[in-house]
């Protein structure tokens, strides 16, 4: 091995080491304070303790907006999970023009900006007659969940032998039979894959959130942010963990499911 | 897309009943997001008296918003330049280490991406202050005399946003460098080729499309994040982004917000088709 090879070795060791530290650097950063008594975020925290978690029940607000973020969460991913399923059958298996611009479409909403799409959601449902703060929240949150389940079953149908329905019905299932029997569990990882990051981002959603919200009914990320800047202590911390505890279970799943690798596929 | 076996017999494409499975998601999606993006489109070029261009007159005519919009690029810039530094070596560290390090790696890339940004954000905050993590770690390694408040700083910002964005940036280059055969370099080697002569020539050519979506996905999310400007730079710095989202809630200034959000989305579309031209140009090349 040469010397510029060796240098370049290191450097990129260097760097991965670099990588994971800097990555992780937040979250450990939040659990640490969510463990601390000190109320001005000191690093490292001078004693450990669990007032912040006591004070995260007292704090007005908070519980309330959870229950709206996961019930929003839940049923767009349930609407979403629906739609988009139906939505990547037709698209693997359908042989129509303009399939390609559907499934741009259909994936567009990840990489437009939230923000101007919340914009045009605010004034359109406006010029529409929807007013009520849940079904816009519910209605919006479709649209942020639907491109994370048609991707991912998108390409979990297009891996499916589709003749194993054929070879279940030869050997006696009915149709509806056939598609509950092989269908559905080959097909499961992938719902639940996508259904668990879909409902995350829902979960996390905060531009499009912003402009469905008044003050009776928050979602979980407005009413932190709201929290963040008016009280900065270490409460938001507290409940900051909880989601990386969520975010870890999440991830958890997902390697059971489909392993790791499957799931940093881009 | 998807590789499927040669059409049997279909008369006409239109008829395939499949099709149908499509249409409740299509029409959801034309109902309450496509027709309200044309409609705010439209409305942005609609004044009291029809169709004008006023407003965009208007808003390049006002110098401040020459320096929020060069504001926006330059924080883009920085950040997608930071993140592919980083992001590019960490990608060939990802593919090309053992089962255990790259267990590490992928969960420290993809659990950070399943929480929100504004729980992220927040952790910055603290990591940015004057008695925070870098704070702390510049002034130990000798590069500072003393303790420097980095948070509401641009520098800050960067690092912050590059922190949340770094992911976008690995994962498309880590895509397409584990197909990468390591023997490739050897090969060169064994021909006669410096490191550099078979980075340049093989390497670096075939990682490109990794590179140009990194890049789309990463500079694309800088320009129009919202909520870590606004956590870790404040009000006094003003993005196409922030302004926008000010313009609705605080300032109630529907037509500056509207010609701000059109220019954003005009920035995201021309980096998504811009991107997915050279992508597939650059595949057709290799």
């Amino acid at each position: 091995m040469t010397a510029t090879e060796r240098l370049t070795r290191y450097f990129i060791w260097f760097i991965a080491a670099f990588t994971v530290v800097f990555l992780m650097t937040p979250l450990l950063v939040t659990i640490a304070v969510s463990f601390g008594s000190s109320t001005v975020f000191t690093l490292p925290p001078p004693d450990w303790s669990l007032r912040w978690y006591q004070k995260l029940a007292n704090t007005r607000g908070l519980l309330p907006a959870l229950m709206v973020s996961l019930q929003v969460a839940a049923i767009s991913t349930a609407i979403a999970m629906v739609l988009g399923t139906l939505c990547a059958i037709a698209l693997v298996r359908g042989r129509f023009p303009g399939r390609e611009a559907i499934s741009t479409f259909l994936i567009s909403p990840l990489m437009l900006p939230g923000l101007v799409i919340g914009i045009a959601m605010l004034q359109g449902f406006k010029a529409m007659g929807l007013r009520d703060v849940y079904a816009s929240l519910f209605v919006a949150h479709v649209v942020i969940t639907l491109p994370y389940v048609v991707r991912t079953v998108v390409g979990a149908l297009s891996l499916f032998d589709f003749s194993l329905i054929d070879a279940a019905r030869t050997l006696g299932c009915n149709y509806p039979m056939a598609l509950m029997r092989v269908l559905v569990p080959a097909l499961a990882p992938a719902f639940l894959t996508s259904g668990m990051f879909a409902f995350l981002a829902s979960m996390d959603n905060y531009p499009i959130s912003i402009f469905f919200t008044d003050a009776w009914t928050k979602t979980l990320p407005i009413q932190m942010l709201q929290y963040v800047e008016e009280t900065p202590d270490p409460t938001i911390a507290a409940i900051s963990a909880g989601l990386v505890l969520l975010a870890i279970l999440v991830l958890i799943i997902g390697d059971r499911l489909v392993g790791l690798r499957k799931l940093a596929d881009f | 897309m998807t590789t499927r076996a040669a059409p049997s017999s279909a008369p006409s494409p239109w008829r395939d009943p499949v099709i149908l499975l499509a249409v409740p998601a299509v029409i959801y999606l034309l109902v309450v997001y496509a027709y309200p993006l044309l409609w705010l489109l439209m409305k942005s070029f609609t004044g009291p008296s029809g169709l004008t261009i006023q407003p965009y007159i208007s808003f390049m005519s006002d110098p401040f918003n020459w320096r929020v919009v060069g504001n926006t690029l330059r924080v883009a810039a920085w950040v997608t330049l930071f993140c592919f530094v980083i992001g590019y070596p960490a990608a060939f560290a990802l593919a090309r280490a053992g089962a255990v390090v790259q267990i590490v790696m992928l969960v420290s890339i993809i659990l950070p991406l399943s929480i929100g940004a504004v729980v992220k954000a927040f952790a910055w905050q603290i990591v940015l202050r004057r008695d925070g993590v870098v704070s702390q770690l510049l002034v130990g390694l000798g590069i500072w005399d003393t303790p420097q408040r980095l948070l509401f700083t641009e520098t800050g910002l960067v690092l912050g946003a590059a922190n949340i964005f770094l992911p976008f940036m690995i994962l498309p280059i880590y895509s397409v460098v584990k197909l990468i055969d390591p023997r490739l370099s050897e090969a060169g080697a064994t021909l006669g080729a410096t490191p550099l002569y078979s980075f340049t020539r093989v390497t670096l050519p075939l990682t490109l499309p990794g590179i140009v979506s990194g890049v789309a996905f990463v500079f694309s999310m800088s320009v129009s994040m919202f909520v870590i400007p606004s956590l870790l730079i404040g009000d006094r710095f003003q993005t196409l982004a922030t302004l926008t989202g000010r313009s609705f809630l605080l300032m109630r200034n529907e037509q500056l917000g509207s010609t701000t959000a059109v220019i954003l989305l005009t920035l995201a579309v021309a980096i998504v088709v811009g991107s997915t031209w050279l992508a597939r140009r650059l595949g057709g090349s290799t």
